[in-house]
């Protein structure tokens, strides 16, 4: 094996690693620290991705200035269908989480079907192609600020959690659901508001993906699975897990696409997951 | 009928089971009691296979059952009942009572009728067609009572079936459990209603901490200053002699 | 027992393509009973047991690839293609269940590792050359009720009338069986089950290979309607998520359930395709419905008919 289509294959791992990072972060709490499975977490990045690509197209504002609008917008999307929906419908039972985020996820699905059809939609900013020499690799620019982006992310969220009023009610719901009832906190709103923070990551990354990506109905797909394996894999609600997970994540699938093909090579994430979810439920970074 | 010796069970360095030993005799109805936290409950699930003892032997009628899983237990005669009651919440009490009595036998009228049966035996066969989730706490803790007899036991292991309810209710319940005893069916309880254990109990055991620190006839042990200290902290039963002689 | 509602069911499937001659009403009667028998496969296993499931495609396409690979490679005929899906079906239901079972996975997780399973397949024979790969398997043109490819639609619906009448009558016997009183036990609550000398373990197993042989006659039938087999059809979620949708939103853990939503499903299905080129309006009908359904009707559509059963009898 050539040193150098190695090397390359462990950058661009890497690199999409953390791309799967930045999907994942938000799921690992609500999934992680809420333990809600939140079925519906590709097809809400698919609906960022595509405000995302109207906010280029329709109104100009580049991908990255429109980070805190598309955040803001993913928080109050994400916190009303938790309030309006998720919470109220599920009576309390996680398998009804699961089946109405199933739900919710394929009505998001078609519902982008129905307005934006099947086709696959990229964006052309003066960066996209602008490519970096890493080692042996050249790599787009948009996958490295995007990489860069992803350990900010999961840095800010670590921070918030541990330091803010909020993150201490979270851990608080997080840890002892009717503790936390006892000394006052409203413990749907810190659900619906961790769904929320969840879903607005989403937004983040979305507009973090959509330079070197394409956008389409079932673009959502691609990171369902993934992002659950390297959640499970990272540990409950542990960011630095979430990230560590996704660069492993990213390494398996590109070095097991070198190594076994394009076709077969996507095995390796699903069996990953099989055997954490058999062996190490509570995840491999967690005693 | 059953033996258990230097039983253990260790969560993470505490021991919440500490070499209990004891014996129950076939036809008898001992109680286990203890104060909150001494490892009853722990016992009784070490007994039945739903935690794997550490240390120790349980046997059955002769035959050693130490970490066998629930299901085979029950099936060699000894069945729990859980404290805090755990209905098959949409099933109807018939059917509750059928899943115990499919254990001897795979024909539906004849479980159906052996859970009518037992329904009449525990006082609930007016609440036959009722879904379990409807019921009373009194009514759910006959349903327990009735589900685990409809396994057909040897030992019943009754885990405070008195807990939650009033008096009129306990006064109900314990003809019922002298009943099954009379019906030949060894019953083993634990149990902090003191007025049932009294009236019910030959012969009982007292855990505290993990460890069985007194056994004896019921009225014999409400006196042993062993016990109030168990049960009332340290210095306790020499207080109690002092006012009582004041 | 009431035998007069399964009976007349039976009456009406059976007369059905006599009144209803056309190729679209038999097709469209085809699709109803398809439905039902995979609705009810997956009901077996996550309504009456219990066991939710997001993988159950991973029977399906076992079954599908199971059947046309002996035909092709092979030469075998599909009648006992059929018989040997069911088995191929049984078997890797029991497989799965032996390994998530024996490692405790329950609920949810549950739920995701049978996707990962389900994809685990996708890939497999989307990769492999044995399978055809991506591009799937065609199976050649042989018409005659010999081979499991009838010159007339109508030999379709007979055939596919009987698998899913085996699926309710498999469904009707639980209802009144030990093994079905013990699935609900343990979809009820499985500590009391285990107390109750129920081997919650070897029952669970046991259900999934049944749920997976019938989801496997499903597939197999599907391969011979079609003719034409690929990984993503046959594999992808889209395929568990309809067997879900069929049970969730007719009535999980009832006989009827998955009838009544295949029966709704599928008429959605052809009407907003007769009527709008729209993709994936139905799609949204379906997960709508699922969301609805879960919030204020969670034993499902058949409820309805419960209600009004009810109140006919007290009037």
């Amino acid at each position: 094996m050539d040193a150098t289509i190695l090397g390359a294959a462990v950058i661009n791992g890497l690199l999409l690693g953390g791309s799967y990072a930045l999907v994942a972060v938000g799921l690992t709490l609500i999934y992680g620290v809420l333990h809600i499975i939140n079925f519906a977490h590709g097809s809400l990045l698919m609906l960022a991705m595509y405000g995302a690509y109207y906010l280029l197209v329709k109104a100009h504002i580049d991908p990255y200035a429109a980070i805190p609008l598309m955040v803001v917008a993913m928080f109050a999307a994400g916190y009303v269908l938790y309030r309006g929906l998720i919470g109220r419908f599920s009576h309390g039972k996680d398998e009804n989480i699961l089946l109405i985020t199933l739900g919710l996820s394929i009505v998001l699905e078609n519902v982008a079907l129905f307005f934006f059809k099947g086709d696959s939609q990229t964006i052309t900013v003066s960066y996209s192609d602008r490519m970096v020499a890493l080692g042996p690799a050249l790599v787009p620019l948009p996958k490295l600020v995007s990489f860069a982006a992803s350990l900010v992310l999961c840095a800010a969220l670590a921070w918030f959690i541990a330091r803010t009023e909020t993150g201490r009610a979270i851990r608080a719901v997080a840890k002892e659901r009717q503790g936390a009832r006892l000394v006052g906190i409203d413990v749907e709103k810190i659900f619906a508001v961790s769904y929320g923070i969840g879903i607005a990551c989403l937004g983040a990354a979305a507009c973090l993906l959509i330079p070197s990506f394409y956008v389409s109905p079932s673009v959502g797909n691609l990171f369902v699975i993934v992002a659950f394996t390297i959640v499970v894999l990272g540990g409950m609600g542990s960011f630095a897990g979430a990230l560590v997970g996704a660069l492993i994540i990213g390494l398996t699938e590109s070095l097991s696409g070198l190594f076994l093909g394009e076709a077969l090579g996507q095995i390796g994430i699903s069996l990953i997951f099989i055997l954490i979810l058999l062996f190490r439920p509570t995840g491999i970074f967690n005693k | 009928m059953l033996e258990i010796r230097g039983l253990s069970k260790i969560f993470g360095g505490l021991r919440a089971l500490d070499g209990a030993s004891l014996d129950v005799a076939e036809g008898t109805i001992a109680g286990l009691i203890g104060p909150n936290g001494a490892g009853k409950t722990t016992l009784f699930a070490a007994l039945t296979g739903f935690l794997v003892p550490d240390e120790g032997s349980v046997r059955l009628r002769d035959e050693d059952i130490t970490g066998r899983p629930p299901h085979l237990i029950c099936r060699r005669g000894m069945v729990r009942t859980f404290q805090i009651t755990q209905p098959f919440a949409h099933l109807s009490v018939r059917e509750n009572i059928m899943v115990g009595a499919y254990l001897h036998t795979p024909d539906r009228a004849l479980a159906s009728a052996r859970a009518e049966a037992i329904a009449q035996q525990v006082g609930m066969a007016e609440l036959l067609e009722r879904t379990a989730s409807g019921l009373t706490l009194a009514g759910r803790k006959r349903l327990e009572l009735a589900r685990a007899l409809a396994t057909q036991p040897r030992l019943l292991l009754l885990d405070e079936v008195m807990a939650g309810l009033n008096p009129p209710e306990i006064d109900e319940l314990i003809p019922v459990i002298q009943g099954i005893r009379t019906s030949g069916v060894t019953v083993f309880l634990i149990e902090h209603v003191m007025q049932a254990v009294m009236s019910l109990a030959e012969n009982v055991y007292v855990l505290s901490y993990g460890k069985i620190i007194a056994q004896g006839a019921p009225r014999q042990l409400a006196a042993d200053p062993i016990v109030i200290e168990a049960y009332l902290g340290h210095g306790a039963a020499k207080r109690m002699a002092a006012s009582a002689h004041a | 027992m009431n035998w007069k509602i399964p009976a007349a069911l039976l009456a009406a499937a059976l007369a059905y393509p006599f009144i209803f001659r056309s190729n679209f009403a038999i097709n469209f009667g085809v699709l109803v009973l398809f439905y039902a028998l995979i609705g009810q496969a997956w009901n077996i296993a996550g309504g009456y047991a219990g066991q939710l499931s997001f993988g159950h495609a991973v029977f399906f396409g076992t079954g599908a690839y199971c059947s046309t690979i002996l035909q092709l490679k092979l030469g075998w005929n599909p009648w006992p293609g059929l018989a040997a899906a069911a088995g191929a079906g049984a078997l890797v239901g029991a497989l799965i269940a032996a390994l998530s079972f024996r490692f405790g996975l329950r609920g949810s997780y549950f739920a995701l590792i049978t996707l990962a399973f389900a994809e685990v397949f996708r890939i497999l024979t989307n990769a492999v050359e044995f399978t055809g790969g991506g591009l799937g398997l065609l199976i050649p043109l042989k018409r005659g009720a010999a081979n499991f490819q009838f010159a007339e639609r109508i030999g379709f619906y007979y055939a596919i009338l009987a698998l899913a009448a085996l699926s309710i009558g498999i469904a009707i016997w639980l209802k009144r069986s030990r093994f079905g009183a013990q699935l609900a036990a343990i979809r009820e609550n499985e500590d009391a089950a285990r107390a109750l000398g129920i081997d919650t373990y070897r029952e669970k197993v046991k259900v999934m290979a049944l749920s997976g042989a019938l989801c496997a006659l499903g597939g197999s039938f599907y391969a011979q309607y079609y003719l034409y087999i690929d990984p993503t059809v046959v594999f992808g979620l889209d395929k568990s998520a309809e067997m879900l949708l069929v049970a969730m939103i007719g009535g999980t853990g009832t006989v009827y359930g998955p009838l009544i939503g295949s029966l709704l499903l599928t008429l959605v299905g052809e009407v907003t395709r007769a009527n709008t080129e729209a993709q994936g309006l139905s799609l949204i009908i379906y997960g709508s419905l699922l969301i609805l359904i879960i919030g204020f009707l969670p034993n499902g559509l058949v409820e309805l008919f419960k209600l009004r059963w009810r109140r006919k009898a007290r009037a």
